[in-house]
């Protein structure tokens, strides 16, 4: 069988994998990567040439973070637009969490998601399996069923395993199919009422708090747990900044644990509240600039392994209601890429290689596909994206790929549209756009 | 009454306001404080306006207090009762303020258990918003009435120390009067268990104690909050009797206090509990003297909201 070629040629080459980082060629043959750096295509064959100069050229973005709301809340999101949203921000893969009707703890639901994640036909969707049966916290579900099915963790979503025995079983459990469990850390006595940061705005606002220490106990928990079972621990969306150093410390101890966070915690502090508007309502909450500041640093050294976006899509009506009564959560799949860039580094200077590798070869390894994706080496999956890091421009809610527009970002100026984005060789989007007919070319 | 512009569409908060601003708000209620003494109790100010009490939840004094107040100006009060929650009812707070107003309703006076209803009201709406109680966060025209008596029976309220006694963290009078009162430079105290009077208010400048008989002595104006018992309920606190016995202001306590203190309880009162009935019914108890107050200040803060909207016409 005889593919054509496609030469990227000439764009800033950065793959955190392999240390690469300059400006180069990059030769994709079918769904492959088959060349990198200083490369030309075999003489007399069919090549087709992007010239991608001026531009920067990394592997597909793996986002082990989102809430795709297929099956049950299908007027939010679909695993379809989703996967619109995803590769519009330049995110190939996506792993997409439990908290679903029905929720995704057996091996059917999780085949659905992954044969609609086909159907779709755009990025990569893998399920995330359920620790708990209905994320009930009581009984393990079949975790071996949901691995056979193509899970690639286990997480209950925005539910703490409130049980530290169900979780150290958990933890013990999974192991088995090598796969992690992503903690939702936050003490539900202590989070009690609250919806946002407990500090001085949210006395002053009058809104009930939710103290630091509701995470940080938990993270202390389960890195304990992580620690007697020899499991793999990933601590989802952190917020504070002893998470962070509770991260370090169990690290430095040799204990498997892995730690993520989301932009809105990076780039935002609790004071974006101040007017009550629901579209800054996340859990857990927005913190303080000294938090932020932790986070940036944790992502500086290193001991935060993952930047995902989180992404909650709500509708509209959801969040037109009193900030109390709006469920938490924003849409992050567009915003991912372009607000890490200009936060990380455009503001805080950071090296963009190593931003990139918490989107990149670091979740592909959590989540056991860094054999086939998250770098531009050759042999691997041509899941490519290409980004103007150079024009800054206005992030737009309404002109979202996703059915909801829930974003704390609208208006933000960033660098890092994706221009230019390939899903195992496939075009899927193009001079910045989405090429919606992309899915009926797959091989 | 001192030359001044008012600027505010809204009264939202008293966080939001200038101490001259607080100041402007209490002598423009001295002037309507004359109305209520008058044998035909109404002015011209506000006809032809139409004002909505919009409750989201049950309140009957301060109700009672603008919907008198607005009708003392002549302008046409409509009371409108929400159920608590408007995701209960299935109606957004965004659709139920657009159907409001689409009836052409000049002021909205909005009471809501939720932190936040009355701000985002003041967003979504072209009529003027007055916030009569919004959750754990301000209740503005409560502390401007707290102020107008202290100021009308102490002369003035710089320098004064001023106990807040009670559950603090949960109580939107405790904040409205928290700002007012440091706005005026009185030095605010904030009394009550550890668990409703958390350390960290003294970010908002205020200083905490749980010891109530520690301070008693040096304090010019107790404000006594209610108790609610939703949160001995909670757990937040082990019982009434014992609220009552390290908390409550009784004949015996109050002998330690200044003879001048005055004692303040916005209402209403859990007899026995925050204040033994001697104490309240006692001379320095000025807990009536706030409600007729009250029909004052809230006929002022209508006053000056209204005159914000561009067709009206008269004055005092």
């Amino acid at each position: 069988m005889s593919h054509s070629f496609l030469l990227v040629r000439g764009g800033h080459i950065v793959d955190p994998a392999t240390g690469r980082d300059e400006i180069g060629n990059l030769l994709i043959e079918g769904d492959r990567i088959v060349g990198v750096g200083d490369i030309s295509p075999p003489a007399g064959a069919r090549v087709e040439t992007l010239d991608a100069t001026g531009l920067l050229v990394t592997p597909g973005l793996i986002d082990m973070h989102a809430h795709l709301r297929e099956p049950g809340n299908e007027e939010v999101e679909t695993i379809l637009s989703g996967s619109l949203s995803a590769v519009a921000g330049g995110v190939t893969s996506v792993a997409c969490f439990p908290n679903t009707e029905p929720v995704l703890d057996n091996e059917a639901t999780a085949e659905f998601v992954v044969l609609q994640g086909n159907r779709a036909g755009f990025a990569n969707v893998y399920p995330v399996g359920a620790i708990t049966l209905g994320r009930e916290g009581t009984q393990l579900s079949e975790m071996g069923g949901l691995a056979r099915a193509g899970a690639v963790a286990f997480s209950d979503a925005d539910r703490t395993v409130r049980s530290a025995e169900v979780m150290r079983r958990g933890l013990l459990y999974a192991k088995m199919f090598g796969l992690p469990v992503i903690a939702h850390c936050e003490d539900q006595d202590l989070r009690g009422e609250g919806v946002m940061n407990y500090g001085r705005t949210s006395l002053r606002l009058g809104l009930a708090g939710i103290p630091e220490v509701a995470e940080d106990i938990m993270v202390a928990r389960d890195i304990h747990l992580a620690g007697i079972t020899q499991g793999m621990l990933h601590l989802g969306h952190m917020s504070t900044l002893d998470a962070v150093a509770q991260l370090r410390d169990a690290k430095a101890k040799g204990i498997h644990v892995t730690g993520e966070v989301t932009p809105p915690h990076f780039a935002l502090t609790e004071s974006a509240i101040e007017n009550y508007d629901p579209n800054f309502k996340i859990i857990p909450p927005l913190r303080t600039q000294e938090d932020v500041d932790a986070l940036v640093q944790g992502i500086a050294d290193s001991t935060v392994d993952v930047i995902a976006s989180g992404h909650a899509p709500h509708p509209p009506e959801a969040k037109e209601v009193e900030f109390v009564y709006a469920p938490p959560g924003v849409v992050g799949l567009e915003t991912l890429f372009p607000v890490s860039y200009t936060v990380l580094v455009k503001k805080h200077g950071l090296p963009l290689s190593s931003v990139l590798q918490k989107m990149t070869s670091n979740p592909a390894k959590i989540l056991g596909q860094d054999q086939v994706r998250g770098s531009l080496e050759p042999g691997k999956l041509a899941d490519v994206s290409i980004f103007n890091v150079d024009s800054e421009y206005s992030i737009e809610a309404r002109s979202f790929q996703s059915k909801s527009h829930n974003t704390c970002f609208d208006g933000m100026r960033v660098y890092g549209r994706a221009i230019y984005v390939y899903v195992g060789g496939r075009c899927v989007v193009r001079d910045g756009h989405v090429v919606h007919d992309a899915a009926d070319n797959r091989p | 009454m001192t030359a001044m512009e008012w600027t505010h569409d809204d009264l939202i908060g008293l966080e939001d306001l200038s101490g001259e601003e607080i100041r402007f708000i209490l002598d423009t209620a001295e002037g309507f404080r004359e109305v209520s003494q008058r044998s035909v109790k109404k002015v011209p100010t506000l006809r032809g306006k139409v004002i909505v009490n919009l409750f989201f939840e049950a309140s009957t004094r301060t109700r009672t207090s603008f919907e008198l107040a607005g009708k003392r100006l002549s302008a046409d009060v409509l009371n409108f009762t929400g159920s608590t929650s408007s995701t209960l009812k299935g109606e957004t707070l965004n659709d139920t303020a657009r159907n409001i107003q689409a009836m052409g309703v000049d002021m909205v006076v909005v009471r809501h258990p939720c932190s936040g209803a009355a701000h985002q009201l003041a967003r979504v709406l072209e009529a003027g918003v007055i916030n009569a109680g919004d959750g754990s966060h301000e209740h503005p025209t409560q502390a401007l009435l707290d102020i107008f008596t202290i100021r009308q029976k102490l002369g003035a309220v710089k320098g004064l120390k001023v106990a807040l006694v009670g559950d603090i963290a949960h109580s939107r009078v405790a904040r409205s009067n928290i700002w007012g009162l440091q706005k005026l430079g009185a030095e605010v105290y904030v009394v009550g268990p550890a668990t409703l009077v958390p350390r960290g208010l003294a970010k908002l400048g205020v200083t905490v104690s749980h010891h109530l008989d520690d301070i008693l002595p040096k304090i010019d104006v107790f404000n006594m909050l209610r108790i609610q018992r939703e949160r001995q309920d909670n757990n937040q606190f082990p019982s009434l009797r014992e609220y009552s016995r390290l908390f409550g202001l009784n004949g015996k306590r109050l002998s330690r206090a200044k003879r001048s203190a005055l004692i303040l309880h916005p209402g209403p009162i859990n007899r026995g509990v925050e204040i033994t009935p001697d104490v309240a019914d006692g001379a320095q108890s000025v807990i009536l003297d706030q409600v007729a107050n009250g029909l004052a200040v809230r006929m002022a803060v209508l006053f000056l909201v209204g005159s914000r909207s561009p067709s009206t016409d008269g004055g005092l």
